[in-house]
């Protein structure tokens, strides 16, 4: 701990201090030690010459390298000069050349206390160069690396976040041991920090600080289990990347996460989704069971018996037998659907990484039937770059021996080019002899034909082997690919001969009785064959097979007795092996023969031959010695041999998890983590399962299915908005508080927070007081952001007076209201459609055949609805004057998002009826209070419209007008719509400012020939805007609505009601959904099991109202609402009562 | 040599960085990494072993941007380029005289939205989006001049300089033809499932917006025939060379920028070449023939003919070299792929839109 505080104590000014003691440093005899400066001087070459040119000192003392010692010093000094002086463009220069020299591998360590200093640099050029600088050397100088160690704790404090996450991207690069606990907190505090790149950069931290000391670990778990819960996507993947750098083995972190991560996975950046793929692979591994376990019996087999020799089939075959009668039929796990869908359209991305990361995906985890749709794409991958090429045709090759069925339609581009490396063409044989069977050999063959041609050589001599295979795996073209290997044995060229008859003798191997006059011409083929191993294979052939050549065999023994000393050891060893068997078989002919060479042998070089000769010596001449063996001899050398099996050098390489690097080297890379296999049965599914985040619990499934439809971009739009304006909010959150003091309460707030989430996590663990805790965590979230909302408007001057600060939140704030308006169209038509279905559930369709109809328009509706509802929000860019509206919008926004998403599915979304199809002569509206806020302007409530035309005719400029409106009413209308085709749907929204009372909004909607007089009287729980707050919070304000007093609010208003609910709505959810529903509330968490809490503001007074439910046993209940608006208060009461008790 | 050139100059710094790490990430992941390496294009124009030599420490920046600790970053090249200003002549001056620099102070916008491909606040005077269908044939054809394999990749790459956020579809009139896609990351998957349009936000500048492949079933139509006639004589030291080459099937446009090479075999000492149109090269240390045709005129046919001097007493090669083609259609699609329509949403103003097609030769090589 003391090195850690001493550091933590270095003044701010420290670099002040550096200077004497720099120049004490330059003076030391480490740094100008004679063996550093010569090196360096030595490695000077021309090209750096040209570099320096630029310089304005002169450089060209590199030319005499006579005298290094003293032309040393005067670059240094310039370099030193450059980088003391207070010009940037100076220090700029000098480091520029630095850096020029790091990346010439010299070295530039004796600059070290030169660069150091400027760590503190205002420029961030410099500064981003020194940073370079450190990373390289610090682990060198450990000492001085210590001195910029506060300018980084500094920096990560900056208001910037680029700045606070460079500072923590360095601080964790220098390896210098000793700053290993500030590394550690600097990552705490970065991995609770608002913006959510720094947060990414902490993940990227972790890695590295574990491999500087791996006593870190169950700290850094920590960190990353926190992480994990991320919900951005810009964290995911690097968090992902540390844990499988950090605990890949701690799977169990995981299960929380994983419906998160595979929703998520669409979104996050291309590197990050192939490190999530890999993990989830091996996730779903030990998590799912096995769904081919019973296909892979039926139909695996007859792929088997090609490759695998028949006992071991047999054997398995049984086993398969007795296990299969015990297995249940298999159902997937939804979550392993859920993997299998969402990594689906990845297959289409641009980065090969990805793709190959989803095939490997499919392929160990998908359904037989399935794994089909990788095929095309990987045949996609075939046309990038040759680097790739290599390593798809590699998993390719091992995938298509499993799985030959999905790469056959795209048999022909596999094809070789002359033109390919021959390494990819050896690959691509592979996978052609891989992919042959009956059907398809004849064509794969006579392509065969032309590769015999080739002028590469090794490539010839690759496919002969691959047409042995070919004829080994298909009996029927065994004749014909003999014939043509013979044919080949006529070849001028030597390798290809050679490589001929090694394939010839395995395939005769199989059927050698048929084969005497193939055996006769190999055998005249000895004197021409130069080749070790194509004599060796002849002299086997023709020995083994001696009987069916009883004539020519002892003539090539004579030949080869001849020129025994000539030949290569393993060419001797089978003129031995073919002494003996000829001595055995015909020893009248060739006695002498054999007695001839067991002599050579007997004084050969090699030991190996010596010993052979004396062994068969023993075995086949008897003697008064020679024992039992030798009668047996005959059977010893003339047994039956079973044929070779020829095999892919792919067999088996599967057991690696495909993509990897030990599956390309078909051995165990270091790092590899083993791809587990399918457990027996399943582990406990419900360890995902995640205490909804939004307010009830039930939703969770609904939700993650109707996620799960919406698949890739469009949606995500929809979906990840909240990350998106979180996103955008936190950089002017966090430029908000370039005040410290503000900085130190956050970041308390943050750590009260994480202590209170590992609580929590632990009484997860416990399956105890589960949802309490959780939403206690959630509000604790809402009413931080909402804290945050209200600092952005105390700053709000701050903020405008910094224009830089002000114009990026504007921009970003423009940014995503504009895309969030955008998606509004998207969204909203989901929840049109979700609360039709809803509706026709609820109630027997009227006219089950139009419903239908109209759900078809709807769909095709989303062409056409995203352009109106562009035009129709005012472009943000134009209205400057409302950026602190804008601000206030982001951050309602943000609290709304988590309604958005569930209010919908609550089925509380009534849909009500503005204009029947007969009064509207075929046109009807329908509308509906979408729970938003209406971005034109947030005091209004925005009204969601659908135009749906019934009649045979268009109705042309449908527009609002004379709107006849309650004093102090507004009411701003949609962009006019040109024409609504007949069966066309439209949507659009519409704003109206109630002024918080239920009176009508009544105007007229004009078609080009009609008017139609309309109504809109808003429900009372329609008129207000859900507010997080704490419970402490809440009682506050309920103490202030009370006792008017005492604050500052004029009104006193509480009314209390009780009410006995019935049977059927006592349940935690039950209530919780049917008071959302009736009013537009939000959740307040509540220590007591038997109290409710909901707060919300109307919308356009701004006016807290505050719902208090308690439960008593039997059903009693006590409903309490305090507002300040006493007619509000009793309608809430009213209606709330009346949903309850219903 | 792009590798080549990086290694060269960045191994000191390399050995640290990517390729001690390949415990975690996957091999497909180290070889595609890489090639992210064409982003220094839009730096320096060029990526050649001069350009990084010269720019050294702007490729250090950048890396140092791309990668961190070995994992990459950020690759997105709007994202970069707002991080890590690309140097222009006319920026070195400004940074001279204004002491700014090259390196951006604030986090881009893209990296935190749902767009990172696209920077904020684009500001164009003209707005104008160019689409280039770029289709090229793949095709290996049998010594009688049948088809043995053919297939037709096509991508379309934009160059879309619009102001401000602008939405485009692009509708195909045709897209069944398309059989396999892989999209930029600015597309909707959705929109392409159910509706076969290509609905995006476009990132700013130049991008490849989509690139294909057309179903097998259909038949290709291959634009050009070779006749051929190359006899190596047994014994002699003399062979003949013959090639002609013609348009087929090329819906009536002109066939450009025709190059035959071919890689003979190593007997072979030298040629003796005439040519009926454009000039031949014969490099008598690598034995690549080379014969840049140019437009192929349909009433005249460009041959080569000519005799080889072969090596005395060396046996013929087995086998005939391979005849190799390039060459481009400009104003075709040859698979029939036709953009039907291009509409912008999001913004007021009247981009200008252009859309041009091309066929060429991807890897065509004749067999003899």
């Amino acid at each position: 701990m003391k090195p850690m505080q001493r550091l933590l104590q270095l003044p701010v000014s420290a670099v002040n201090l550096i200077k004497p003691l720099c120049q004490e440093e330059t003076k030391s005899p480490v740094l100008t030690s004679e063996g550093g400066q010569q090196n360096w001087y030595n490695a000077v070459q021309p090209d750096e010459l040209k570099l320096l040119k630029a310089s304005p000192e002169p450089e060209h003392q590199g030319e005499e390298p006579t005298e290094p010692g003293q032309t040393q010093p005067i670059r240094h000094d310039d370099l030193k000069e450059m980088l003391d002086s207070n010009k940037d463009s100076l220090k700029l220069e000098a480091m520029k050349r630095i850096v020029a020299m790091i990346a010439r591998g010299k070295n530039a360590s004796e600059l070290f206390p030169a660069v150091v200093k400027n760590v503190a640099c205002k420029n961030i050029e410099v500064k981003k160069l020194v940073y370079v600088y450190l990373v390289r050397y610090a682990e060198e100088q450990q000492d001085l690396a210590l001195l910029s160690i506060s300018t980084f704790q500094r920096g990560l404090k900056d208001p910037n976040q680029l700045i606070r996450a460079s500072a923590l991207r360095v601080l964790s690069s220098i390896r210098v041991t000793i700053i290993v606990p500030i590394m550690m907190l600097a990552i705490k505090e970065a991995a609770s920090d608002m913006s959510p790149y720094v947060r990414k950069t902490a993940a990227h931290a972790i890695p590295k600080l574990y491999s500087l000391d791996q006593d870190q670990k169950d700290q850094l778990i920590e960190v990353i289990e926190k992480l994990l819960a991320d919900k951005t996507t810009l964290v995911a993947g690097s968090v992902v990347m540390a844990f499988e750098e950090v605990c890949p083995e701690r799977i169990d972190l995981i299960h929380k996460n994983y419906r998160k991560l595979c929703n998520l996975l669409i979104d996050v950046e291309e590197w990050g989704q192939v490190v999530i793929i890999n993990m989830l692979t091996r996730y779903a591994r030990t998590q799912f069971l096995n769904p081919n376990q019973n296909e892979s019996l039926l139909e695996e087999n007859p792929e088997k018996a090609f490759y695998g020799s028949d006992e071991e089939e047999s054997k398995q075959g049984e086993m398969d037998a007795a296990v299969l009668p015990k297995r249940k039929p298999y159902v997937m796990d939804p979550d392993h659907r859920l993997l299998l869908r969402n990594t689906k359209p990845l297959l289409q991305s641009r980065n090969a990484a990805v793709v190959m990361a989803v095939a490997q995906l499919y392929f160990h985890l998908a359904p037989k039937a399935e794994v089909g749709v990788i095929a095309k794409a990987l045949v996609r991958l075939l046309r990038s770059h040759s680097e790739v090429q290599f390593v798809v045709l590699q998993n390719v090759a091992s995938m298509s021996i499993k799985r030959r069925g999905m790469f056959e339609p795209h048999l022909k581009s596999f094809y070789i080019r002359s033109t390919d490396p021959t390494q990819i063409k050896v690959l691509k044989l592979e996978v052609l002899t891989n992919l042959a069977s009956e059907t398809n050999i004849s064509t794969i063959l006579r392509e065969f034909q032309t590769y015999i041609k080739s002028q590469d050589k090794d490539f010839v001599a690759a496919t002969i082997q691959a047409i042995g295979r070919c004829a080994t795996n298909i009996d029927e073209v065994r004749d014909t690919c003999l014939n043509g290997l013979v044919q080949l044995l006529s070849n001028r060229d030597e390798l290809v001969v050679a490589e001929s008859v090694v394939v010839i003798k395995k395939l005769l191997q199989m059927q050698p009785s048929q084969h005497s006059d193939i055996i006769r011409h190999m055998a005249k083929l000895i004197d021409n064959i130069m080749v070790p191993m194509a004599r060796a294979s002849i002299l086997w052939l023709i020995g083994e097979y001696c009987e069916h050549v009883p004539t020519i065999a002892p003539d090539v023994l004579r030949k080869m007795a001849k020129s025994f000393t000539n030949e290569e050891d393993i060419v001797k060893l089978q003129i031995t092996n073919l002494a003996a068997k000829l001595y055995l078989t015909n020893s009248k002919q060739t006695k002498l023969l054999t007695q001839y060479v067991l002599n050579l042998a007997k004084y050969d070089q090699n030991y190996d031959i010596r010993d052979r000769a004396r062994f068969i010596r023993q075995l086949i001449v008897p003697t008064e010695k020679s024992g039992v063996l030798s009668k047996y001899a005959k059977k010893l050398f003339l047994a039956q041999k079973p044929a070779p099996v020829l095999e892919s050098s792919f067999k088996d390489r599967d057991h690696f998890q495909l993509g990897s690097l030990s599956h390309l080297l078909n051995s165990k890379a270091g790092g590899y983590q083993e791809l587990p296999d399918w457990p027996e049965s399943a582990p406990d599914p419900s360890v995902r399962n995640v205490e909804v985040s939004e307010w009830t619990k039930p939703i969770g499934r609904e939700k993650r299915k109707e996620k799960v439809e919406k698949p890739f971009y469009s949606d995500s739009e929809g979906e990840s908005e909240p990350t998106e304006s979180a996103d955008s909010q936190s950089p002017t959150a966090s430029e908000s508080e370039s005040m410290s003091e503000i900085e130190s309460e956050s970041g308390s707030e943050n750590d009260e927070e994480s202590d209170e989430e590992t609580k929590s996590d632990k009484e997860r663990k416990k399956k105890a007081g589960k949802e309490k805790s959780k939403k206690q965590d959630e509000s604790e979230d809402s009413g931080q952001s909402e804290g945050e909302e209200k600092t952005v408007k105390k700053h709000k001057e701050e903020e405008e007076s910094s224009s830089s600060s002000s114009s990026s939140s504007e921009e970003s704030s423009s940014e995503s209201s504009s895309s969030e308006s955008e998606s509004e169209g998207d969204s909203e038509l989901d929840t049109g459609k979700k609360s039709r279905k809803t509706l026709s559930t609820a109630k027997p369709p009227p006219r089950p055949l139009e419903t239908k109809q109209k759900e078809i328009s709807l769909l095709d509706l989303d062409d056409f609805s995203s352009p109106t509802t562009f035009q129709s929000s005012p472009s943000p860019n134009t209205l400057p004057k409302s950026l602190n509206l804008d601000l206030q919008g982001l951050t309602l926004t943000d609290t709304t998002l988590l309604s958005e998403v569930s209010s919908p599915l609550l089925g509380g979304v009534k849909t009500y009826e503005l204009l029947h199809r007969i009064t509207g002569e075929g046109l009807s509206v329908e509308y509906y209070f979408n729970r938003r806020p209406f971005s034109p302007d947030h005091t209004m409530v925005s009204v969601q419209m659908q135009f749906t035309n019934n009649s045979e005719m268009e109705f042309r400029n449908l527009r609002i007008a004379e709107p006849k409106l309650q004093s102090g009413m507004r009411l701003q209308g949609f962009k006019e719509i040109a024409i609504l085709q007949p069966g066309e749907v439209t949507a659009d929204t519409l704003g109206i400012d109630f002024c918080d009372s239920t009176q009508a909004a009544n105007f007229q909607l004009c078609s080009q020939t009609r008017q139609f007089y309309m109504s809109i009287q808003p429900p009372v729980g329609e008129l207000m805007m859900p507010v997080f707050m704490t419970e402490n919070t809440f009682k506050k304000e309920q103490e202030q609505l009370l006792n008017p007093s005492a604050g500052k609010l004029m009104g006193m208003n509480e009314i209390k009601e009780k009410l006995t609910l019935p049977e059927k709505c006592r349940s935690d959810q039950a209530i919780v959904q049917k008071v959302l529903s009736t009013a537009n509330l939000g959740r307040v968490p509540c220590g007591l099991d038997n109290e409710y809490r909901f707060a919300a503001r109307t919308i356009s007074g701004g006016a807290l109202v505050l719902v208090t439910l308690v439960t008593k046993e039997g059903g009693a209940a006590q409903l309490t609402i305090n507002c300040e608006k006493m007619v509000i208060g009793t309608m809430m009461v009213k209606d709330i009562m009346q949903a309850l008790t219903q | 040599m792009l590798m080549a050139g990086i290694g060269f100059v960045l191994l000191p710094e390399f050995e640290r960085s990517q390729l001690s790490e390949c415990s975690s990430s996957t091999v497909a992941m180290l070889m595609e990494f890489p090639l992210e390496f064409h982003r220094f294009e839009d730096y320096f124009g060029t990526c050649s072993e001069v350009a990084i030599k010269d720019n050294v420490v702007v490729v250090y920046e950048v890396l140092e941007e791309m990668l961190d600790n070995g994992f990459p970053l950020a690759t997105e090249s709007n994202i970069l380029k707002e991080l890590i200003r690309p140097p222009t002549i006319l920026r070195t001056v400004v940074n001279t005289i204004t002491g700014s620099t090259n390196v951006g102070d604030h986090l881009p916008t893209g990296q935190l939205s749902v767009v990172p491909w696209r920077r904020t606040g684009v500001r164009y005077a003209n707005n104008e989006a160019y689409f280039d269908v770029v289709e090229e044939i793949d095709a290996i054809i049998d010594k009688s001049g049948s088809t043995v394999f053919a297939e037709i990749q096509g991508v379309i790459d934009a160059c879309v300089k619009l102001t401000g956020m602008p939405d485009l579809t692009l509708s195909f009139t045709n897209p069944r033809l398309l059989d396999d896609v892989s999209f930029h990351p600015c597309v909707r998957f959705k929109r392409w499932e159910s509706e076969r349009i290509l609905s995006f936000i476009p990132p700013d500048g130049n991008f490849r917006l989509l690139s294909y492949h057309v179903s097998s079933q259909n038949l290709v139509a291959i634009p050009v025939y070779v006749k051929h006639n190359i006899t190596f004589r047994d014994g002699s030291s003399m062979g003949r060379f013959e090639i002609t080459v013609g348009p087929k099937q090329t819906m009536g446009k002109m066939v450009e920028g025709t190059v035959v090479t071919s890689q003979l075999p190593k007997v072979v000492l030298n040629m003796n070449l005439t040519s009926t149109q454009g000039n031949y090269t014969f490099d008598p240390v690598t034995k690549i023939l080379s014969w840049d045709i140019g437009k192929i005129n349909p009433q005249k046919l460009p041959s080569l003919k000519g005799s080889m001097s072969l090596q005395a007493g060396t046996p013929k090669p087995d086998e005939n070299p391979n005849i190799n083609i390039q060459f481009k259609i400009q104003q075709l699609a040859i698979s029939g792929l036709k953009v039907n329509r291009l509409d912008m949403y999001g913004e007021k103003y009247k981009p200008f839109k252009g859309i041009k097609y091309m066929t060429k030769a991807g890897k065509f090589q004749v067999r003899t």
